[in-house]
């Protein structure tokens, strides 16, 4: 299988992964995925559903870890540091590492909050500093014109695809060097999703993010470069023009074109 | 045409069956309902004629007085301490065992240990619970006293919170955990900041429901507090309640115990009836 050596698009990898193996109990959902992804840009995930992208991501922030039938083996290397075996508490590892997941996730409590909640949990600000990084990561996720009256109000009273990108906020406030978005738009109107693809272009300048995808549009117009998935195995990564284009394998092929299965 | 008429009658048959369940449930609700209202009606009717001011200001009287003398303040004082203690104590230890059935180790031997001998206590009639601390405080420091009841309820109370908390925290979709975890927030944080605040409403529904499960309950005080016909500021001997306090006055010959007993059911209802009013309120504003 080709999937077994090491696929680099790129010499400066962000995140290194080695012979990764992931299991549901017994049920084996990831073999032996081996992929650089790039520092600064925009690597999607694409491939039919139940593939394991989902499972893939939350592997890289050890989200697996909160349920004891999850396992995972392997090495996951960020900045040569294996995540997997680290000795750093996985709560500093999570915080260098955001993920805005599918559904939007409000925490319980006022607009302003959500975003502080988290830059508190590492961060001892002044008031007004405080503000201002709440400021900052609401205009980077485009949502400051839409909520600056109300930042005391309940972060559940905003409209859905407000309440994700409240979320990107507040992911963003922590400044993670790695981000993980998971279908960040799938619950979202055109108009919302457009918002998203600009500031995922213009977060790419400063970070480096991965984002699964079930729209090949979006995977061609955000991203740098294209992983393609099928059941549990990397079957083909490179530029993303390149697997839109010239995909070196015919599965590849079949998928981005639609003839597949 | 054929198919259409058969459609039509298999249509006819499925309206006349609607038709017949409505009215069995509008029946079967009506026959609940006319129940209900006619012990509110009695206890309204009744209750009222024993109402006086009085009833707030003097303590339990001695029998065959004159009506509208004599009160309950020393009943309702006592039940309002030991009901309040049983959930001062009793509320903090439910949720803190319901947090650990839900939010550590929801598998574990001991979880499922904990849930087996809770839903037993749960379902336990409360004679049972007023028997052992009979045996447990009353008979070992040979007095009836407010403490002992107060224990008794608190081992009603804390059934119930264990199991609404431990509910209501499952409820709390996992994907809002796993959004406070993928911050790098500590599990204590997200349990406190993140489940229990979004879940704050109905673990207070639970509070609310337990005390007014207990603000009746008379059986575990026959037991326990027994009964005081003085004014008494603390728990200590036996103290006067409401509920043991009806249940004498209501089977005793004299007239001005009866209408007092029908005051006392008058007021537990109505707190009752308060309690889960306010229950009510709480969870649906706060979703
Ligand atoms: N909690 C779980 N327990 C057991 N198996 C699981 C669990 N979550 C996912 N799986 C299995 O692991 C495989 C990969 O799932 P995953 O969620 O990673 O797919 P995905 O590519 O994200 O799919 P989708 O595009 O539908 O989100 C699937 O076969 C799925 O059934
Ligand atoms: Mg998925």
């Amino acid at each position: 299988m080709t999937n077994t050596q090491t696929q680099r698009p790129t010499p400066n990898a962000k995140l290194i992964i080695r012979n990764l193996n992931f299991y549901y109990g017994k049920f084996r959902a990831l073999h032996g995925i081996n992929l650089e992804i790039p520092d600064k840009g925009v690597t999607a995930f694409i491939g039919p559903s139940g593939c394991g992208k989902s499972t893939l991501l939350r592997t890289m922030n050890r989200m697996f870890e909160l349920y004891p039938d999850q396992r995972a083996e392997g090495e996951i290397l960020l900045d040569q540091e294996n995540l997997l075996t680290s000795k750093q508490d996985v709560a500093l590892i999570r915080a260098r590492i955001g993920m805005v997941f599918q559904m939007p996730t409000p925490f319980p409590m006022s607009i302003f909050d959500n975003i502080a909640f988290g830059v508190k949990l590492f961060e001892n600000l002044s008031r007004i500093e405080m503000e201002e990084r709440v400021e900052w990561a609401l205009k980077k996720a485009a949502l400051w014109e839409e909520v600056k009256d109300k930042l005391t109000q309940s972060g559940a009273s905003l409209s859905g695809g407000q309440q994700q990108r409240l979320c990107i906020a507040r992911v963003i406030a922590i400044k993670p060097e790695l981000l993980l978005l998971d279908e960040p738009c799938s619950a979202l109107d055109p108009i919302s999703t457009a918002r998203i693809e600009e500031l995922i272009a213009e977060l790419k300048k400063d970070y480096t993010v991965v984002i699964v995808t079930h729209n090949m549009q979006q995977a061609a117009r955000v991203s740098d470069y294209t992983a393609y998935m099928y059941l549990g195995n990397l079957v083909e990564f490179g530029a993303t023009e390149q697997i839109f284009f010239k995909p070196a394998k015919r599965e590849t092929e079949d998928y981005i074109t639609g003839r597949f299965g | 045409m054929n198919i259409d008429q058969q459609k039509l009658a298999r249509f006819m048959w499925r309206k006349r069956i609607n038709q017949g369940s409505l009215l069995l449930s509008v029946g079967a609700m009506i026959f609940g309902v006319f129940w209900l209202a006619w012990i509110l009606w009695e206890t309204i009717h009744l209750g009222f004629s024993g109402f006086s001011v009085s009833l707030f200001t003097e303590t339990t009287p001695a029998p065959n007085e004159p009506l509208g003398t004599g009160g309950l303040i020393n009943a309702m004082w006592g039940s309002l301490l030991m009901v309040g203690m049983a959930t001062f104590i009793g509320a903090p230890v439910g949720i803190l065992s319901g947090i650990y059935l839900a939010e550590y180790k929801p598998d574990g031997k001991l979880a499922v240990t904990i849930r087996f001998i809770n839903d037993l206590l749960l379902s336990a009639p409360s004679i049972i619970i007023g028997l052992f601390i009979y045996t447990l405080l009353v008979v070992r420091f040979r007095q009836f006293s407010g403490w002992a009841g107060a224990a008794a309820l608190t081992l009603i109370v804390i059934p119930v919170v264990i199991r609404t908390t431990e509910n209501m925290l499952q409820l709390v979709p996992a994907r809002l955990r796993e959004a406070a975890y993928a911050l790098g927030t500590p599990k204590w944080k997200v349990i406190l900041r993140i489940t229990l605040t979004a879940s704050r409403a109905g673990v207070l529904t639970g509070i609310l429901l337990a005390v007014a499960r207990i603000a009746g309950e008379t059986a575990p005080l026959i037991f326990t507090a027994l009964n005081n016909q003085f004014w008494k500021a603390g728990l200590s001997g036996p103290t006067a309640n409401l509920p043991v306090t009806i249940l004498q006055y209501a089977m005793s010959p004299y007239q001005n115990w009866q209408h007092l007993a029908w005051a006392g059911v008058l007021m537990i209802t109505l707190a009752v009836l308060g309690l889960n009013i306010l229950a009510r309120v709480l969870s649906r504003t706060k979703r």
